[in-house]
């Protein structure tokens, strides 16, 4: 059933560009921020945004939890890249993913509990928490979510909604930069506004292929519908994302245009400085995204646990270190492995900061999101579900307290994921399956 | 589609209440289901763009990745959707392709007719733009309904964009993201022959025969066999199989069954470290791919020999950057300015490499960036090749032996793995895979020849299944006449072509023995699947081999 004014809306814009293009004069941008920068002139909230950080192998065994709750805790090593936002960082140990008799399929299994709330035997893996809060905090945006893989493996994603696989991830800065600000792109702050007669053609004509949906259901077993319903929601969402470019968006102070990022050899790469160098480019892109309003939810993974990165001049990488390094019986960790992890945790700092570097009115872009870090297994050496370090950065313009370690030995860590979508607004009391399932968040952070 | 599912849904909706309640998932499922519908592979999508429009359309852009099933893509696209991140993929690209075929130097050739004005609406010749090129992208006649819409639809977007043509690629960018060209849907209608049953209606079959056989969609020849019922008759469809394994576009589908069988996809995110392997640029990857289907091809269509000698053959080709690679003598006796020509090539009778395993698709692509493995490729020849299950790694494993390449007692990687598998959690997985990958650590990472590791000498002695062998040589001999090879490959050319396993009935038994007596001969395998009554059977007709 199409929707009434949706329909009408379309009649109207074809009325337009029947008479051809028009351009739409916008008021002039002196004051796009009401008094006390929490909301545009218009007193519509600045909207809130979620990203999601995921990088391999985790932190260690448990020598990385603190031995304090609450504030005052010792940033421990492994985390020393975040202390210039210890403040802003919620830091959560000791959670843990429960099989429930189920086989662990190393570097799937533990995500797909964190992330999507339930564990299976298989290889199903939909649901996942970006998706639910973006359900929330993301309509009306071009597009519903971003997911980049530093790694160069478009299949290191872990984004999927509910009755979807998983997302695909961008592996190219520069295919990215296209996507989001290339010919399409329509500046929030330009002075004036002509909508696209292309993009309303493609609109018009897409919103044709939505009316075959009820003669391919109907032969299917229930799977199969499932799976065109999916392909069904990706049109209409797509047509949704042409609906808005023909909108005029809201202007945004903070958006600013970035420049082209530079050309890549191949998108296959090995080598941990190559990844990292994307990473960054991808930072800086999404931060972007997000400042010019084509998103309110990122995904970024660095890499799946078993594509794993090298050092320069090394023949083994990440993944064969982890299994194969010896725990060095003084310090307590991988040596060789942990030169990773800080590696990642660097770049889990230029995150951050990338983010807090936009700034929206007497705030920065960090104060009004969260970033949600996670990760594939704990130890990184037994590849375990316990003892998970998580993590959630930023206050989500004042939805969470921040600068605390909560320690939550042996507990669900799906209680983070519960906790992160009470906070961000999602009408849920309770979340996950079998051992997994939680039913109230973590009080001490949410404000 | 409309058409035949509404002759379905007729005989379906007594059985399932009002027409409202079949539109979700959560709906009751009706008593006969069709096949599940295979999204198509990018090798599928590509070919299909060729076939259709010609060698000279680029088909640019990422597709949404593959996801692999009981050891292929093709049977993984039964359960894989299009994902919104996935759509936006496959637009771009369709709109790639849309705007390449109404561009000024290829429309008089492609648009099969000429508007009155290039800037104004033609419904009459969009009238035969949909319906000609629609039959061809849809694998199906588009009914009376669709094509009054699209002609509509391109005539509103020639008014907007006062451009014809630019109204016919709309239309035809909107085609290439339509469920029924992205997937290849399975209609059923009542099989008139068998009251109370159903199957395959004909352009299903028509569309599964082309894109087993050809990798492709149907051409006009097999639709219209699919339009009068030819395909429903025994001597129709041997008729339409025997033009179509005799037609050189078989070896479209013999090249994108391997590859999907090979596993090269993962070609995609494979990287050699330059510092150690400077011969493995990324020319010489994608070369490698295409040495192993040339050698494929080569000897199973055009020589028409025994696929067990695939694994034996010294015979092969080369570029002169692959012969840098594997470090071989190439002469080459008409160079004309093409460095990257491809030369036959045959390795002498003595020499240990033959056969496609001791190609860099094979040795390469089951290695680490930066040193081979030996597990990789024992796990990836067990699961591939012979259709074998490894179970994975349990998770807390103490690796540490096998990695110390500095100890002085474990140089080799032999000596590694024999050092860690004593223990007792590791060795039952490792007896499965070790031995066969150790007969192949005299290529490297990348593929080239090498007979010392850390100065050590490789031992290569290896031993499946009881029988003794050394290196390469010796194990395309072993995998040669291992019974586990042959059965392997017919029952992933059934999956292949149908996404599911193959019943185990005296059919399919039949169809194992003919091969044999063939002396295995792949595309008589190929011929005897198309044409079997289980090619076409629907899921409840169907039993999963174990």
């Amino acid at each position: 059933m199409k929707n009434v004014s949706m329909l009408a809306r379309r009649r109207v814009l074809r009325g337009i560009l029947g008479g051809g293009a028009v351009s739409f004069g916008l008021p002039l941008l002196d004051c796009l921020l009401n008094s006390n920068g929490t909301a545009l002139a218009n007193n519509a909230p600045i909207p809130l945004r979620l990203a999601t950080w995921m990088w391999p192998f985790g932190l260690g065994d448990s020598d990385y939890r603190p031995k304090t709750a609450g504030k005052d805790y010792e940033l421990p090593v492994q985390l020393a890249s975040l202390k210039p936002f210890k403040e802003r960082v919620n830091l959560f140990s000791g959670g843990e993913v429960f099989l429930d008799g189920m086989s662990n399929n190393t570097h799937f299994t533990g995500v797909q509990g964190l992330f999507t709330g339930k564990i299976s035997n298989g290889a199903e893996y939909s649901g996942s928490l970006d998706t639910l809060i973006g359900d929330v905090i993301g309509k009306g945006t071009r597009f519903r979510s971003i997911e980049v893989s530093a790694g160069g493996d478009p299949r290191a994603t872990w984004s999927a909604r509910t009755g979807s696989g998983k997302s695909p991830a961008e592996v190219s800065p520069l295919k990215l930069y296209t996507r989001i600000f290339g010919p399409e792109f329509v500046d929030p702050n330009a002075a004036s506004f002509t909508p696209d007669p292309e993009v309303m053609v493609r609109k018009s004509v897409l919103s044709a292929v939505t009316e075959d949906r009820q003669d391919l259901m109907k032969s299917l077993g229930a799977a199969d519908r499932a799976r065109m319903d999916t392909y069904f929601t990706s049109l209409r969402m797509l047509e949704q994302k042409l609906a808005i470019q023909l909108e005029k968006p809201a202007p945004l102070e903070a958006c600013k245009k970035p420049d082209t990022p530079p050309q890549e050899k191949s998108t296959a790469i090995s080598l941990l400085s190559e990844g990292m160098e994307r990473h960054d480019l991808f930072a800086k892109l999404l931060a972007h995204a997000l400042a010019c309003g084509q998103t309110r939810v990122v995904n970024s993974a660095i890499t799946t646990g078993t594509d794993g990165l090298r050092m320069e001049g090394e023949t083994s990488n990440h993944h064969t270190y982890t299994h194969e390094e010896p725990v060095d019986p003084k310090l307590g960790y991988q040596v060789e492995s942990a030169r990773f992890q800080d590696r990642y945790m660097r770049a889990l700092h230029d995150f951050i900061a990338t983010m807090d570097s936009i700034q929206e009115g007497d705030r920065s872009m960090l104060d009004r999101m969260v970033i949600y870090a996670f990760t594939d297994h704990s130890a990184p050496r037994l590849h375990s579900l316990r003892n998970y370090p998580q993590l959630i950065i930023g206050s989500g313009g004042g939805r969470f307290k921040t600068g605390q370690h909560i320690p939550r030995q042996g507990d669900a860590a799906t209680r983070v994921g519960l906790t992160l979508q009470v906070g961000m607004g999602v009408p849920v009391s309770a979340w996950g399956s079998g051992s997994n399932r939680v039913t109230s968040p973590i009080s001490e952070v949410l404000a | 589609m409309l058409k035949r599912v509404l002759v379905l849904a007729a005989s379906v909706l007594p059985l399932m209440g009002s027409p409202a309640s079949l539109s979700s998932a959560t709906d009751p499922v009706p008593a006969v289901v069709a096949p599940s519908p295979l999204r198509i592979s990018p090798a599928f999508y590509k070919q299909s763009i060729i076939d259709i429009f010609g060698p000279s359309i680029d088909v640019e852009g990422r597709f949404e990745p593959e996801e692999r099933e009981e050891g292929l893509m093709a049977v993984g696209a039964r359960k894989v959707s299009v994902t919104d991140a996935g759509l936006e993929l496959y637009d771009d690209i369709a709109r790639g392709i849309a705007a390449q075929v109404v561009d000024e130097k290829r429309r008089t050739a492609l648009i099969p007719c000429k508007p009155q004005s290039a800037t104004a609406a033609d419904d009459a010749c969009a009238r035969t733009f949909v319906t000609q090129t629609g039959r061809l992208v849809f694998r199906r006649p588009l009914t009376e309904q669709e094509i009054a819409t699209k002609v509509k639809l391109a005539g509103e977007a020639a008014t907007t964009l006062k451009d014809f043509y630019a109204g016919l690629g709309a239309i035809l960018g909107d085609m290439l993201i339509a469920p029924d060209f992205l997937f290849r849907h399975r209609a059923i209608e009542p099989d008139p022959a068998k009251p109370g049953e159903y199957r395959l209606d004909g352009y299903s079959k028509a569309a599964q025969l082309a894109a087993f056989l050809w990798n492709s969609a149907p051409d006009d020849m097999l639709l219209t066999a699919a339009a009068t019922g030819e395909l429903h008759t025994a001597d129709g469809l041997r008729r339409q199989v025997d033009r179509m394994a005799s037609s050189p576009a078989l070896e479209s589908g013999v090249r994108s069954f391997f590859a999907d069988m090979l596993g090269f996809a993962d070609f995609e995110t494979l990287a050699k470290d330059p510092m150690f392997f400077p011969a493995y640029t990324i020319k010489a990857k994608g070369q490698t791919q295409e040495q192993t289907l040339r050698t494929i091809v080569d000897h199973l269509i055009i020589r028409q020999g025994d696929y067990r000698d695939l694994f034996t053959t010294p015979r092969t080709f080369l570029t002169r950057s692959l012969a840098a690679l594997y470090n071989v003598p190439l002469v080459e006796l008409a160079d004309n300015g093409q460095p990257d020509r491809w030369i036959p090539f045959t390795y002498p009778e003595d020499d240990p490499r033959a056969g496609i395993l001791s190609q860099a698709s094979f040795v390469a692509l089951h290695s680490p960036s930066g040193r081979s493995s030996p597990t990789l490729r024992g796990k990836a020849l067990r699961e591939n090749i012979l259709c074998q299950r490894v179970p994975p790694p349990p998770g807390d494993v103490q690796f540490n032996i096998v990695q110390d390449t500095s100890n002085p007692l474990y140089k080799t990687a032999r000596q590694r793995l024999t050092a860690h598998s004593t223990s007792p959690a590791c060795a039952g997985c490792h007896k499965i895979t070790d031995p066969i990958g150790l007969s192949l650590e005299n290529f490297d990472s990348s593929g080239a020849w090498r007979i010392n590791e850390n100065g050590a000498e490789i031992d290569t002695n290896a031993e499946l299944n009881g029988v003794k062998f050394n290196g390469a040589a010796g194990l395309a001999k072993v995998i040669r006449n291992d019974a586990a090879l042959t059965g392997c490959v017919t029952r992933r050319v059934y999956a292949f072509g149908v996404g599911a396993q193959p019943p185990r009935n005296d059919e399919w038994k039949a169809i194992e023995k003919k091969f044999a007596d063939s002396k295995y001969n792949f595309p008589g395998l190929m011929r005897q699947v198309a044409l079997s009554s289980m090619f076409f059977a629907l899921p409840s007709t169907q039993e999963t081999a174990k």
